[in-house]
């Protein structure tokens, strides 16, 4: 069990407690979250679950594989350094406490 | 007055997101969303793949939450098709007796697999892949099958082909047309899956046909029958020859329909009151300058938010750029754009290692990229055509050097 805090762009979050295994984008999903699509299910194809992690934030991410820095290329909302694809973000007891931005759009 | 109410006939992707979409928008009526099958809305991408492989449960399936029609009070009706539509009297009767009143109809009935048109096509053995139900079937059956023949090379059949060799059957593909995916992908395309499949050690004949299968006595399919008269032993015959869009309520309605329902820039049918969308829609496409059907999920999805946002009062021609993925053996096929009348091919990175795109031009106008594990080159195609933005000539593209991501940032989009 992680908890893991979704802001959404108009300053609201909702904080819910994702068991393990799972990911943020999943984390999302199960809670019905607004503001992740996932159209490809998880499967680092769409770009459709496109997160900021808080700026502050200190906790072990993995690095980021070749492919979802491509597909970050194309996210509807513009990439910054913060950006991730949730789908590619495991949910784990490290990751406790974590902060997802949600961006304005997905597609 | 009343609160509006909408009511969409059809559970798979394009209803299920139309119900979200509308209350994310904020529409404040009633909705009921009616499924044919006893499952509430799941995908179907993994069912061909993740799911056939073993490696998703039914659970991962889900679209979205058990909890998520109640909490959005979406009424979710399963197991109970729509048989009639009465649109003088504004209502939908369901198999069960009820009938539902409506001010707006979405038709998000999807489609069904076609029938192989032999004899020995309804023999023990001969699977079709749509739902979960055939899915499940299926994978069972690969348990305890040797030799599986797939007929059709469209995207089902060659996923299907890929997970079965991966899990380690013997796999033949017939396919009628001189190529795989002939509709789909271009001809450089389909001859790299074709090497591709071949590499994995799939048996694939082309411009081949099954005229019969034959069965076992016990009624089970044990040998396809080739024109020419070729036999091909197998235990499991995979039918993968396309799918036919479900327009049988609209039509008895008396609604426009031609290989699909028929829609305006709108999504609205023939009757204002009733939308169609997802696989069984025909829509124009200002993409393509012509009606277009079209089998994806990005399609569905995005068709279920135009519907919604018109229902919501803010209602946009839909203009949605085409995509679609496909997993093949860890190759993972994106297309961006629809690359149908294209008649130059510009190629990015190296085929023979696995990592490229093709380009399909018409003239100077990029009309699709096709990308094999090159995400970026996808994407950014997306980006930049979705947003009618400056797009690479042939020249340009195939000038030494040419990067995608480069591109971009010269275009500052
Ligand atoms: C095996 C497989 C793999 C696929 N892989 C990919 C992929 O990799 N990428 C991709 O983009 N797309 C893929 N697709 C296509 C994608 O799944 C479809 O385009 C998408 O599901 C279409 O959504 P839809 O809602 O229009 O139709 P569907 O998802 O088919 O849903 C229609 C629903 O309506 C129901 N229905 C029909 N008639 C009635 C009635 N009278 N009353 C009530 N309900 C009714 C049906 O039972 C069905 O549940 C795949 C499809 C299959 C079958
Ligand atoms: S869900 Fe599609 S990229 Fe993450």
């Amino acid at each position: 069990m992680a908890k893991i805090t979704y802001r959404h762009p108009n300053g609201t979050e909702t904080v819910v407690d994702v068991p393990v295994p799972n990911t943020v984008m999943r984390g999302a999903k199960i809670n019905n979250i607004d503001g992740i699509e996932a159209q490809c299910g998880g499967s680092a194809q769409c770009g459709t679950c496109h997160v900021y992690i808080d700026e502050a934030n200190a906790l072990p991410l993995p690095a980021m594989h070749e492919s979802e820095d491509d597909v970050l290329y194309g996210t509807a909302a513009p990439r910054r350094a913060t950006s991730r694809l949730s789908c590619q973000l495991p949910v784990s007891e490290e990751i406790d406490g974590l902060v997802v931005h949600l961006p304005e759009t997905q597609s | 007055m009343a609160a509006p109410s909408v009511v969409v006939i059809g559970a798979g992707q394009a209803g299920s997101d139309t119900a979200a979409a509308l209350r994310s928008q904020g529409f404040g009526g009633r909705i009921t969303l009616v499924g044919a099958e006893g499952v509430p809305p799941y995908q179907r991408p993994p069912l061909s793949k993740q799911f056939l492989a073993g490696a998703r449960s039914v659970a991962d399936l889900a679209l979205r939450p058990a909890s998520f029609h109640t909490e959005r009070d979406i009424e979710f009706v399963g197991r109970d098709p729509a048989v009639r539509l009465d649109r003088n009297g504004n209502r939908v009767t369901l198999a069960s007796g009820r009938t539902l009143g409506y001010q707006h109809l979405v038709l998000a009935v999807g489609a069904r697999a076609r029938r192989l048109p032999v004899p020995g096509a309804r023999l023990d053995g001969v699977l079709t892949l749509r739902t979960l139900t055939d899915a499940g079937r299926l994978r069972d059956r690969m348990r305890d099958t040797g030799r599986l023949l797939v007929i059709g090379g469209g995207f089902v059949g060659l996923e299907v082909a890929a997970t079965a060799r991966a899990a380690g059957l013997a796999v033949t593909v017939v396919e009628f047309g001189p190529r795989l995916l002939a509709r789909a992908v271009s001809g450089a395309m389909s001859a790299h899956l074709l090497a591709e499949h071949r590499a994995h050690g799939v048996r694939v004949l082309l411009s081949r046909e099954v005229t019969a299968l034959h069965g076992d006595g016990a009624g089970r399919v044990c040998e396809a029958e080739l024109d020419g008269g070729e036999r091909i032993a197998a235990d499991l015959v995979v039918v993968g020859i396309g799918a036919l869009p479900d327009v049988g309520l609209a039509a008895e309605a008396g609604l426009a329909v031609g290989d699909g329902i028929l829609v305006d820039g709108h999504l609205r049918t023939s009757d204002p009151a009733v939308y169609a969308i997802g696989d069984c829609a025909r829509f124009p496409s200002p993409h393509t300058g012509r009606p277009l059907r079209l089998e994806s999920v990005q399609n569905a999805s995005d068709q279920a938010r135009c519907v919604a946002a018109a229902l919501c009062g803010t209602p946009r021609p839909y203009a949605a750029l085409p995509w679609f993925w496909t997993e093949q053996y860890g190759l993972r096929l994106q297309i961006a754009g629809i690359g149908t009348g294209h008649d130059r091919v510009v190629t990015l990175g190296d085929p023979g290692a696995g990592r490229f795109s093709l380009l399909c031009f018409r003239g100077n106008r990029l009309l699709a990229t096709e990308s094999v594990n090159r995400p970026a080159d996808h994407m950014i195609t997306r980006r930049l055509m979705g947003a009618g933005a400056p797009l690479p000539t042939p020249r340009e593209a195939a000038a030494p050097g040419f990067g995608f991501k480069a591109f971009q940032e010269a275009a500052a989009v």
